[in-house]
Order: C-alpha cells, then sequence, then structure tokens
C-alpha cells in the first residue's frame, strides 16, 4: 500500500471568542487510499495517544450529501478536486512532502465554534424564512395531478441538489449566501407548486439573508466554483429575476 | 422507576386489514383543536421521522420541541438514502396495489413482522407521495410530465419513486423545509447539536429527557407530555457500517435501560452493494444504491484466486452467481440473499480486487444494451462517486462490491399506535422494530419514516394525551434531579478515567466482534464466544479509555466515548438475541438451519414470534418475553425468488 508523509498546519481556536493560530502536525505513512477526513482521524488519535486534544471538525455522513464537513484546504472550501466534498477528497491527491494549510470557512455570518467549527444555522433561518412550499401534511390532492415538464423537473432538481455545506460563503469575497439562497428559491420558484408564494418567498429569503450578516454579492462566481453540487450561477440571475419581479407583484 | 414485568399488548384494531387503520383512526380519541397546544411534545431526531412528525404535530397545533445531534436537522442521515421510496400507485399500471405491497413486504421481511402494521404502512405509502409531491420534491419525471418510476429488489412491479441518486436527500429537504416553516412560526422549539442522554420516566409514564447541549456541554431537563423517540438505527455497532458516523444508539438504548422493550435486535440488514474495505484507517464503507442492480450484472471469476482483470476474463469463466441460482429474480433478489450469496463466493476463494473482498458489478452489457448515455443519465452520481472513492472508472472496468451492515429492523418494541413499553414513550422510523420483519426490501424505509412521521403518530399522539391529560411534572421534579446527577456522574466518569485508549479503537474492536460473530452469518459457537469476549472488553473500555478537553464545550472525543459505551451492551443483547433464536430468517442467518441449497430455513412452530428483551438492571441476564405473530392474510412458505 502507497504512503505518503505530509505536514498539516491546522488553524486551532479553544472557541467562538478565543484566539486562533495555525498549528503544526507531521502526519507521516497516510494511505493513499484514505479520504481527507480519515487522514485526520489518524492525526486525531495519534495526539490522543499522547494525551493531546484532537482537531475539532465538523463531519457526519463522510459521503458527500449532509454537508456536514467544511474547511478550506490549502486555501479552497472542500479541497482543490472540483465538485465534491471534504470528505470525498482523497489523500491520492497529495503528494509526498505536501504541506497542507487547514482552515474553517471564514464568513462573519458564521462564527468559530472550535477549530474547524462553524456555526452555520444562519443558512437553517434563511429557509425558515420563506425556503419552503406551504402545505399541511394530508391536504395534498394526487401526486400525478399536477403535470411538470421533464426539463422544469429536471432544473430544479439540479438547484435542489443543494446540500447546505456553506462553501459559496466561504468563497465568496464577500462571504455572501446567495449561490444557497438562490438555489432554494430556484428550486421551489420553478415548480408549479411554488408559484403561490413564489414572490413572497424571495423577498423574505433575501430579506433574511441580508439580516444574517451576508455579504452581497457582486457576481465574482467563485461560489460556483467552490459548490461541491455544482450549482450554477444561474441560479442567483434567477434569484436576481424574481427580486426585481416581485417588486412589482 | 423500572417496569417490573412486561406487557406486550399491541393493540392491533378489529376487523377486516383493510379497515383497520379507518376504523382505529375513528375510535381513536381527539384532542380538541383549541386544547392542542397545551400539550408539549418531544421529538428526538430530525431524520425523515422525526422532522415529519414534529413539522406535522406542529401543524396540528401541539408545541413541539425538536432535538438533534448534527448542527442542522437537515443533517439527519436520511439524507444519505439513494435509490426510492415505494408506493402502491399503480401508476404504471403494471398490477400493483396495497395488497401486493404489504404482500411484498411481509414476505420480503421473511414473516417476521406484524400484518396490520405493515398493510398501514402499504395504505400510507400513496399519501406519502401526494404530500411529497405537493411541498416540490423534485421526483424524477417522464416526458408526459408525470412521476416515473423504477422497479428494486424483491419486487416485480415498478413501484419506486426516486429523485435521480438522491432521493433520501429531497425527501429529507421536504420534511425539513415543513420543520423550518414550523420554527418560523414558533411552534417548533429547535435543539441542534444537543444529545438526549437519558429518558425520565415517572410514575409509569414517559416525562422527559436529558440532554448534553454539544456546543457548551451544559446538560439540562425537558419535561414534556410526549416524548417521541426518531433516533435511527444502530449498523454503527459494527463500527463500519454505511452508518453516518454520530448515528448511535444512545437515545434508545437509554430508553430501554428505563423499561422499553427492545425487539429483535438481531435483526441487521447487511447491504449487499458496498464499495469493499481499502484499510485500517477506514471509518466508514459506502454503499452503492442498491438501484445498480437493475442494469448491472453480477459475477465473480469462476477460477479461485484469478489475478486477471476482469476484461481478460472471458464470457465462460465467469459466474453470474445469482442469475444462475435465481433466474426469475436474477440480480434483484432480496438484500439478505444477495449479501449472503456474495458473501460466500469470496469465503469460497472467488473475491475480486486488490484485498480479494469483493465481486463484480459490471455495466458493460447495459452500456451496450441502452448506450453510455443512458446509464449516465441513470447512475451517473453513483458512478462519479465510486470513481472517487476507488480512483477505477465503472464505465470502463465493472465495480468491485461487498456487503456491508445498513439498516436495523430490530428496535424498540412499539404496539399498533407506535407507543413503546413505556407510557408516553413513542419510537417512530428505523428506531423502531415495526414493519420489515427480519429484513428490509428496498426503497421501504424511507417510506416506514415518513408514514411514521407524516400519518401515524401525529393521530395516536393525539388519542394518547386526550386520554392521560398533561404531564403535570415539571422538570423541577426531584425524578428529573436523580436522573440528571447520573447522567453528570457518567460524563464525568469518562472525563476522569485515566486510561490510555481512544475510544476508537475500542469502537473498532467491538465492531469486529459483532461483525465476526454476528454478522451475515451466526452459529451458537460464535456467539457464545462473542458473548464472552465482549463483557471483557466492555470492562477494559471503561477501566482503560481516555477521553481528552473538558466538559464544557464542544468536545468530540467525549461524544464518541459516551456512543461505544452503550454499543457495547446493545452488542452483548444482540449477540444474546441471535443465539436464543434458532432458526434462520431474512438478515439472521444461523448456519446450523439451513436447506439444502444454502437457503435460510425457518421454523415457524417456534420462531414465529418477536423476541421483546426487558433490561433487567447491569450485570443482570435481560429477560425475554414475546409477542406471537400471526398470519391471516400471507401464508408462511419459504421465500422463493428462484
Amino acid at each position: 500500500m502507497e504512503t505518503i508523509d505530509i505536514v498539516l498546519h491546522v488553524w486551532r481556536q479553544a472557541g467562538p471568542k478565543a484566539k486562533g493560530r495555525f498549528e503544526r502536525h507531521e502526519a507521516k505513512q497516510i494511505s493513499t487510499h484514505a479520504s481527507f477526513l480519515e487522514m485526520l482521524d489518524v492525526v486525531n488519535e495519534r495526539l490522543m495517544e499522547q494525551g493531546q486534544e484532537p482537531i475539532a471538525f465538523e463531519h457526519d455522513c463522510r459521503e458527500g450529501i449532509c454537508g456536514s464537513c467544511g474547511m478550506v484546504i490549502n486555501g479552497k472550501p472542500h479541497g482543490p478536486v472540483k465538485a465534491i466534498t471534504a470528505c470525498q477528497l482523497h489523500m491520492r491527491t497529495f503528494s509526498n512532502g505536501d504541506e497542507i494549510w487547514i482552515e474553517p470557512w471564514r464568513a462573519k455570518a458564521f462564527p468559530v465554534v472550535k477549530d474547524l467549527v462553524v456555526d452555520r444555522s444562519a443558512l437553517d433561518r434563511i429557509i425558515a424564512a420563506g425556503g419552503f412550499i406551504s402545505v399541511n401534511t394530508g391536504s395534498a390532492q394526487d401526486a400525478n395531478a399536477i403535470p411538470v415538464g421533464k426539463d422544469v423537473a429536471d432544473e430544479a432538481m439540479d438547484a435542489a441538489q443543494c446540500i447546505g455545506c456553506g462553501a459559496c460563503v466561504a468563497a465568496c469575497p464577500n462571504a455572501s449566501a446567495m449561490l444557497f439562497t438562490a438555489a432554494k428559491a430556484t428550486h421551489l420558484n420553478l415548480l408549479p407548486q411554488g408559484q403561490p408564494e413564489r414572490w413572497e418567498r424571495t423577498r423574505r429569503m433575501v430579506a433574511r439573508m441580508d439580516q444574517e450578516g451576508f455579504g452581497s454579492c457582486t457576481n465574482h462566481g467563485a461560489c460556483q466554483n467552490a459548490c461541491p453540487k455544482s450549482i450554477s450561477v444561474d441560479t442567483i440571475a434567477w434569484l436576481n429575476g424574481d427580486l426585481l419581479k416581485s417588486q412589482f407583484e | 422507576m423500572q417496569v417490573d414485568s412486561m406487557k406486550l399488548d399491541a393493540k392491533i384494531p378489529g376487523g377486516p386489514i383493510q379497515e383497520k387503520w379507518d376504523r382505529h383512526r375513528f375510535e381513536m380519541k381527539l384532542v380538541n383543536p383549541a386544547n392542542k397546544r397545551k400539550y408539549d411534545v418531544l421529538v428526538v431526531g430530525s431524520g425523515l421521522a422525526g422532522a415529519s412528525a414534529a413539522a406535522t404535530m406542529a401543524e396540528l397545533g401541539y408545541n413541539v420541541k425538536c432535538f438533534c445531534y448534527q448542527d442542522s436537522p437537515r443533517r439527519a442521515h436520511s439524507i444519505a438514502a439513494q435509490g426510492g421510496i415505494n408506493a402502491a400507485k399503480n401508476y404504471q399500471g403494471d398490477g400493483d396495489s396495497i395488497y401486493r405491497l404489504f404482500y411484498d413486504t411481509v414476505k420480503g421481511g421473511d414473516f417476521r413482522a406484524r400484518e396490520a402494521n405493515v398493510y398501514r404502512l402499504a395504505e400510507l405509502s400513496v399519501n406519502i407521495i401526494d404530500q411529497c409531491v405537493a411541498q416540490g420534491v423534485p421526483f424524477a419525471r417522464e416526458y408526459g410530465g408525470l412521476l416515473a418510476n423504477r422497479s428494486f429488489g424483491g419486487a416485480q412491479v415498478s413501484r419506486t419513486f426516486y429523485a435521480r441518486g438522491q432521493t433520501g436527500q429531497q425527501l429529507l429537504l421536504g420534511a425539513y423545509q415543513a420543520l423550518e416553516r414550523q420554527i418560523g412560526t414558533g411552534k417548533v422549539k429547535m435543539y441542534p447539536r444537543s444529545e438526549m442522554l437519558d429518558l425520565v420516566v415517572i410514575d409509569g409514564r414517559a416525562r422527559g429527557i436529558l440532554v448534553r447541549d454539544l456546543g457548551d456541554g451544559r446538560i439540562r431537563a425537558f419535561a414534556g407530555d410526549a416524548v417521541v423517540l426518531a433516533t435511527g438505527g444502530y449498523s454503527n455497532v459494527f463500527y463500519l457500517s454505511t452508518n453516518a458516523k454520530g448515528c448511535n444508539v444512545t437515545a434508545a438504548w437509554r430508553a430501554h435501560r428505563r423499561g422499553a422493550g427492545f425487539a429483535n435486535p438481531c435483526f441487521t440488514q447487511i447491504h449487499p452493494t458496498c464499495i469493499p474495505q481499502s484499510g485500517d484507517y477506514q471509518s466508514k464503507l459506502t454503499l452503492m444504491s442498491e438501484s445498480l442492480r437493475n442494469d448491472g450484472r453480477i459475477w465473480v471469476p469462476k477460477k479461485k484466486g484469478d489475478e486477471r482483470r476482469a476484461a481478460e476474463i472471458p464470457e465462460q469463466e465467469r459466474d453470474y452467481y445469482l442469475e444462475r441460482l435465481y433466474p426469475s429474480f436474477g440480480n434483484l433478489t432480496p438484500r439478505d440473499i444477495a449479501s449472503r450469496r456474495a458473501k460466500e463466493q469470496v469465503d469460497n476463494g472467488h473475491g475480486v480486487g486488490p484485498q480479494k473482498n469483493g465481486v463484480f458489478l459490471d455495466f458493460s452489457d447495459a452500456i451496450r444494451r441502452l448506450g453510455k448515455k443512458l446509464i449516465e443519465e441513470r447512475y451517473g452520481n453513483l458512478f462519479d462517486m465510486y470513481m472517487r472513492i476507488t480512483g477505477e472508472d465503472p464505465y470502463e472496468r465493472p465495480m468491485r462490491i461487498y456487503p456491508a451492515p445498513h439498516y436495523t429492523m430490530g428496535g424498540l418494541w412499539v404496539d399498533y399506535n407506535l407507543e413503546s413499553t413505556i407510557p408516553g414513550l413513542f419510537v417512530i422510523g428505523e428506531a423502531n422494530f415495526s414493519d420489515h420483519g427480519a429484513n428490509r426490501l428496498g426503497a421501504s424505509a424511507l417510506m416506514q419514516g415518513l408514514a411514521d412521521g407524516y400519518f401515524i403518530i401525529p393521530y395516536t399522539i393525539g388519542n394518547f394525551l386526550a386520554r392521560e391529560g398533561n404531564s403535570k411534572i415539571g422538570d423541577d421534579h426531584a425524578g428529573f434531579r436523580e436522573v440528571e446527577d447520573q447522567t453528570r456522574a457518567r460524563v464525568k466518569r469518562l472525563l476522569e478515567n485515566n486510561g490510555k485508549r481512544t475510544a476508537a479503537s475500542f469502537h473498532r474492536e467491538l465492531g469486529r466482534i459483532v461483525w465476526e460473530h454476528c454478522g451475515m452469518a451466526r452459529n451458537q459457537g460464535d456467539l457464545e464466544e462473542a458473548l464472552r469476549m465482549i463483557p471483557e472488553l466492555r470492562e477494559r473500555f471503561w477501566a482503560e479509555v481516555f477521553v481528552p478537553g473538558q466538559g464544557e464545550d464542544l468536545n468530540q472525543a467525549l461524544e464518541h466515548a459516551g456512543r461505544v459505551g452503550d454499543f457495547f451492551e446493545l452488542a452483548e443483547l444482540m449477540c444474546r438475541d441471535a443465539l436464543v433464536r434458532e432458526e434462520s430468517c431474512g438478515g439472521h442467518f444461523r448456519e446450523e438451519y439451513q436447506t439444502a441449497e444454502g437457503e435460510a430455513k425457518r421454523d415457524d412452530e417456534n420462531f414465529s414470534h418477536s423476541s421483546v428483551w426487558e433490561f433487567t438492571g447491569e450485570g443482570s441476564a435481560p429477560r425475554e418475553h414475546r409477542e406471537p405473530l400471526e398470519f391471516e392474510h400471507v401464508k408462511p412458505s419459504q421465500r422463493s425468488y428462484k
């Protein structure tokens, strides 16, 4: 089995108010088949065996769908490979002797909880403001009573794939949550079921986003490049269009 | 505060099976709409079952508090379900019906589930699809705009609805959005990063829970008029499984210790199509959706230890063993059978890959027949996922797959109302034992989670509250203080332990024992050995585990250690349950009980029951109770998929 030796510079921060710093760790004999998080597991076990506190990082499903993991790896959210999450990154991407810098998402709206863990609850609050279709359980009609063209369903699905990881915010020079907000608004605003609340939804989600302290979108497109689900900035155009129209509706 | 003897009354309503649920809904007591706001319901877990239950109960007017250990309710592991959700819509006109879905599920579960529950599940399946479409779940569509379906293992009709390979994600986001809507209105108070560490039972009724805030370490009591556990399954007892890293049995296990019966813990499902293990550092196994078996063909080289690459092995030297053994279901046999047959091939030396620990899942015929584009459309994201993990391209060479622990049919015992043996404690979704018997069919977990959460618990909880009224016991009651002290003491014990080994290293060792002794195939000798090894290792765990850091902030090592402690106790019960069930059924395969062809051999005369375990105290053997199963509609037969 092929292994590599690498050097990590990991952001350590004891709590939300504490001062953070980079800490250097040598990670030797790391299998190239291990995932990036498995590499961190190995480092953490070695730290604990020496009686030290492990590096805190968020993770859960480890298959790229729950959106828990997120860290900036060598300056890029989720690391150097496009369209994947940090948990899907494998060590075969790196070479022996590499130095790797690992940081948390950095945004005003995402305060650090500890080390690489940040508080992303602002994203939940954007959804709570309007990212839904109001339909109480039991009141639905037969599913096939609302035909949805395949092209529309596919486009809605493209947007709906967002995993809420926050990489778009971390990548954006303005720390804007526009791609996240646009993905949900586009998903719901495209579908016939989403029409009745379309304008109100748009207004409310955008207002909440601003209120949470996210920056404004200035069309850099860094979010799209960082998105592990390749959500397109076209959704932002959609949202801007709907936001404009919502002023007149 | 223990219930000393367990009464197992399933409370199945009378009347013909088609009318039971309707009749029951009529007979149940209702809470007046204006009175619902006087009740507090605690929901633990925010997956399909928990989120849908919390949202629906809030819509009805109850005050709901919902807890999840993740940083957001949207991250619950339901999100990772790939393939689809079954519903007896018969939109394809291929002969499906509620009765057929009911029949397939009872048969697929190898006749170890309660007929009345399964029938209700099949009945509600159609409402789920309606509800989810209305919420905007972007299911796959045909060009005419109507919903598309595909087929899944254990069924001969196309009844599975899907959203690419991310059906669980889309259904969960639908439920999550409904939940967030209620959070926005203030009817649900959400507690993310909150782990339930104990249940409070006072005077024989569930009164509340103890929760640790994982962010600041605070341990807090919450009182409620009813408690709903939607805390998922326990596959992580095997350490390596397809579950998320955080999935754990703690909430369910703590409830068990407080008097909730634990049913059929040995019924675990090993999913046939996962990516084989590649090394010791491995932290989890990744599932490849079962839907791949629609177009992929499973084979191994006929020659043992064949070192050639797949492409170099000619057709006549390949053994498409599922097609050979089960001509009518072929690659779509139920999960338990497909898994066991793969194990058999690997055990007999036909394994493939660098560690010889897999079988091939080959798409070359399908690509030739349907074109690469169509295959990409159907499975593109799964192929990409495979490529990223293994570094191999499945369009060019067959995937390697091997079974992995995936789902647990066993869980806390519940009656027809989804109420456990502790009054006021309800259990929904994978955390209960109810509908899948000894084996779950593909695309049925999502169905059950949502049926429980959207359509069952909102009714049955009303019946409970209307009958029993408010709990009238607040979190300042001495009973709460007592449990709180015990919880604090357990956390303190872990933190102050003077050991040297990590919880992860114990978890790996425990997982290996359970996998080897109580995994895909079990026998008396192995199980007895495991029952000696597990308590020994558990004692070493409590003596030697090292938990760094402190209790007053985010401490992931502490969280893990607490969960591992509970997995030890569950593992022992699993082995005990597997030992007393002297038959093979579904996912429980006892090597001593098999037919000449190597199929599971049930013993309906002696084991047509659910084993329900009662906790009798630490260091004391659990007591087994039995709920007999009666089959009026689906006559038990040896399952045949040939």
